[in-house]
């Protein structure tokens, strides 16, 4: 491990404001943001730095969060770094642009603060919001706490800005727990922020010299193979994850794992699959649970896409049972996440067991009592047990 | 060169040659309008006056102001008789497509 | 003055698919040669966007930007100070949006774009439908025009509501620049278009496009129609500039709208009641018109 770092400083902030000072390292030319909870902390900390001369860039004040896309996308295209941030009812206002932006290939970032949509109402967190933009072509990476989140920004735009990735990168805290929680971070210098991240030279963005007509109408006989270039791109991305996740270690000393981080999982016979803050959580059950013999382990899913299909099957062969807990559900049925881990297990040669945990729903808590209670059913499940394959953990009453 | 040309498009052969993207070069034509036609419009140079309204009318701007005469590029006026009908001077005439010219 | 022989001979819009005769070929051709070829165009879903970039023929010869429908005031925002940001000053960001793209699904984004002042020119060709999809009314649809989701049968006499007012709209946004134009008045054009060059912040020319394939006349019609639109006072050419609103035709005598409606297959069924009902609409906004811009200049 190589720490290349200068002189960075520790401060006491929380998730937003991480999100914050790592759009500020990045240096984007354009911030188009629309506040909404529990987002708007950082809307606010880059309008300060704007605002005190902090940020050379052009912060506008947008009408919707579908428009904040737009102008994003505006900006990528006349080849400015752009920034964005929203959450829930946002993220699904700005749907439709989402497509668009990652099949036009802008390397735009975009900060989410995972939260539930409506209806019913409910402000704090849970990944029914991003999950649910599972399709639009958007790399996803979940962080567990406020250095993952500011790191990951900075990640963010080496892997989108990647020649050989060009896809636009959405990076989910989960809301309030994340967002809201103070925690001691490491904030880079902005020159070893430089040094990795080298200003955007855009291969995709107007040029007098070579004037293209760009989001152009793809008759039947081409679309396809455009889409095809997607998912290609989207394969590279996987290999670039790694890249630049060894870069980022070698350059600021914290390396991540890439796609998957593993947590104690040699000679687990049963583990936890989860996304986002509820990892921290989980490594210390995890590490009281092996302190008295119990062999369990915790797979960090850090990039839901490009979904990491090749760990999983390598896992199938290690573990008899994957508990997935899933902050989310598409109705009619099951978790995410879940769907997406079983259908990557289920051409392997052996097929482990797995339990769906609906968790978390609309920022109730997930406690260390839960996950205790999801391995002793994942262990009830490998002994022959009885164990129904999807769980609401923590509900009031079952029908 | 004033107006675009038509060109032979080479699409892409393989995953490498295609574009970053849905973009596309701009001013690349790849087949003309002509067969739209069921009238062309013929001007009377001689009563011709150069005012250039049809040239500034013209919906597919066909009409070339270039040299003494105005030409019209034939493989893209639609024949729509938007020129013919305002000419100040009447000097465009609508003849269908097919039948012998006015000259 | 705009005079046509000074005028470029490239053509920065050319061969594309819209119907013979259509006014926004017009629009699109002499709004470019006003401004040049550093200009982006932003094309949201319209007929515009879709006769001109089929892969691989792009028609314009500028860069442009097919857009997403409600989308074309924020990404013209996104332009700008992206070009803003990187030091580039010379070049014009030009959004090219139809009638449905502006004043119902855009309106949003239009709003939001002039308040925030951003540097662009915006036009609004107006056909008076959603042409692109099969001519189904929009909000600057006019009172009576047989559209195939406001049909005349014989329980309706089509569209029932007036046109929104964009202009008014956008006066009321106090916008640097705001106009009304007509593709039949191609000097006035122009010269608003010209204009704007030397205008920073948003501009906005809302210009009527003849439609004949919707509207119902022959292709060579456009401009006829097109007049008669001003010469009846279903249209106006006017401009806004510095708090004050400039009429640029005044018909000396406004002529009845029968003579301006019976001429398109859209408004053929209106009976001689319907057609009341619209000049007594037309009248009415006259009088605003007369109150508000031009009483003042006689006194």
């Amino acid at each position: 491990m190589v720490n290349k770092s200068r002189s960075s400083r520790l401060d006491f902030i929380n998730g937003d404001e991480a999100v914050a000072y790592g759009a500020k390292l990045c240096r984007p030319q354009v911030i188009a943001v629309y506040p909404i909870t529990p987002q708007t902390i950082v809307v606010e900390r880059l309008a300060e730095f704007v605002a005190n001369g902090l940020m050379n860039c052009e912060y506008v004040y947008v009408e919707s969060e579908h428009s904040a896309m737009c102008a994003a996308m505006g900006a990528s295209l006349v080849g400015a770094r752009a920034f964005t941030a929203t959450s829930s009812q946002g993220l699904a206002y700005m749907h439709e642009m989402l497509h668009y932006v990652s099949g036009s290939r802008f390397p735009i970032v975009m900060m989410n603060a995972n939260r539930t949509l409506a209806a019913p109402w409910n402000i704090f967190g849970d990944q029914r919001d991003s999950l649910a933009q599972r399709d639009t072509g958007w790399i996803q990476v979940y962080v567990e706490n406020g250095q993952e989140a500011l790191d990951m920004i900075i990640q963010a735009y080496a892997l989108a800005e990647n020649d050989r990735v060009y896809t636009p990168v959405m990076v989910n805290l989960d809301g309030f727990v994340n967002t809201h929680t103070f925690e001691l971070v490491e904030i880079p210098d902005q020159h070893d922020v430089d040094e990795f991240l080298p200003p955007f030279r855009s291969k995709n963005a107007i040029d007098f010299t070579n004037p293209r007509s760009f989001c152009i109408t793809a008759a039947t006989e081409w679309n396809t193979e455009f889409r095809y270039q997607q998912q290609e791109a989207m394969n590279n991305a996987k290999k670039v994850i790694g890249e630049v996740d060894k870069k980022f270690g070698d350059q600021f000393g914290r390396y991540y794992g890439g796609l998957v981080e593993e947590y104690r999982c040699a000679g687990a016979e049963v583990v936890l699959v989860g996304m986002g803050s509820v990892v921290g959580t989980s490594r210390i059950v995890v590490d009281r649970l092996r302190d008295l013999g119990v062999e369990v382990g915790l797979v960090k899913l850090r990039f839901y896409r490009p979904f990491p299909v090749e760990y999983f099957k390598s896992l199938s062969t290690r573990v008899k049972a994957i508990g997935v807990i899933d902050r989310d559900l598409s109705f009619g049925y099951e978790g995410a996440v879940a769907s997406d881990v079983k259908s990557a297990l289920c051409s392997t040669e052996v097929v482990p067991k797995v339990i769906n945990f609906i968790a978390g729903i609309a920022g109730r808590d997930i406690t260390k009592e839960n996950i205790e209670e999801m391995y002793n059913r994942l262990f009830n499940l490998i002994k022959g047990g009885d164990e129904k394959e999807l769980q609401f953990i923590g509900l009031r009453w079952e029908s | 060169m004033a107006k675009p040309k038509i060109v032979k498009f080479q699409y892409p052969q393989s995953l490498q040659e295609m574009p970053l993207g849905p973009s596309a070069a701009a001013g690349l034509l790849t087949e003309p309008n002509a067969g739209w036609r069921i009238q062309r419009p013929i001007i009377d140079h001689a009563k011709c006056s150069k005012c250039l309204l049809c040239w500034v009318l013209c919906p597919e701007g066909v009409i070339d102001k270039e040299n003494e005469e105005l030409e019209i590029d034939m493989n893209y006026c639609k024949g729509c008789g938007l020129c013919a009908h305002e000419c100040p001077k009447v000097s465009i005439t609508m003849v269908g497509e097919g039948e012998a010219d006015g000259q | 003055m705009i005079k046509a022989k000074n005028l470029t001979d490239i053509e920065y819009l050319y061969g594309h698919k819209a119907c013979p005769g259509c006014g926004l070929g017009t629009i699109g051709r002499l709004a470019l040669k006003i401004l040049g070829a550093r200009t982006i165009v932003a094309l949201p879903a319209s007929c515009m966007s879709t006769v001109t970039t089929q892969y691989p023929q792009m028609n314009y010869t500028v860069p442009s930007l097919t857009m997403a429908f409600a989308g074309t005031g924020a990404v013209l925002t996104g332009m700008s100070v992206g070009l803003k940001a990187l030091g580039i000053t010379d070049v014009n960001v030009l959004g090219l949006a139809g009638d449905g793209g502006t004043a119902d699904i855009g309106l949003q984004a239009l709003s939001g774009a002039v308040e925030r002042g951003d540097d662009f020119i915006y036009i609004c060709y107006d056909n008076e439908a959603y042409m692109n999809t099969g001519v189904q009314r929009s909000s600057l649809t006019p009172i009576g025009a047989n559209t195939t989701n406001s049909p005349s049968g014989t329980a309706s006499y089509g569209e029932k509501k007036p046109k929104k007012n964009l202009f008014e709209i956008m006066i009321a946004h106090r916008i640097p620049y705001a106009a009304t134009a007509s593709s039949a008045y191609p000097y006035d054009f122009m010269n608003k278009v010209e204009k704007t060059k030397g205008i920073k912040g948003p501009k906005f020319i809302h210009i009527m496009c003849p439609c004949p394939t919707g509207w119902g006349f022959a292709s060579d019609l456009t401009v006829e129609i097109g007049k008669l639109a001003v010469e009846t006072g279903m249209w106006y050419l006017a401009e806004y500039e510095n708090g004050k609103v400039k009429m640029n035709v005044i018909p000396k005598t406004i002529r009845p709208v029968e003579e301006y409606l019976m001429k398109q297959r859209r408004f053929r069924h209106l009976t001689a009641e319907n057609i009341k009902l619209i000049q007594e609409h037309t009248d009415s906004e006259w009088r605003l018109i007369r109150e508000r811009w031009l009483l003042p200049l006689t006194r």
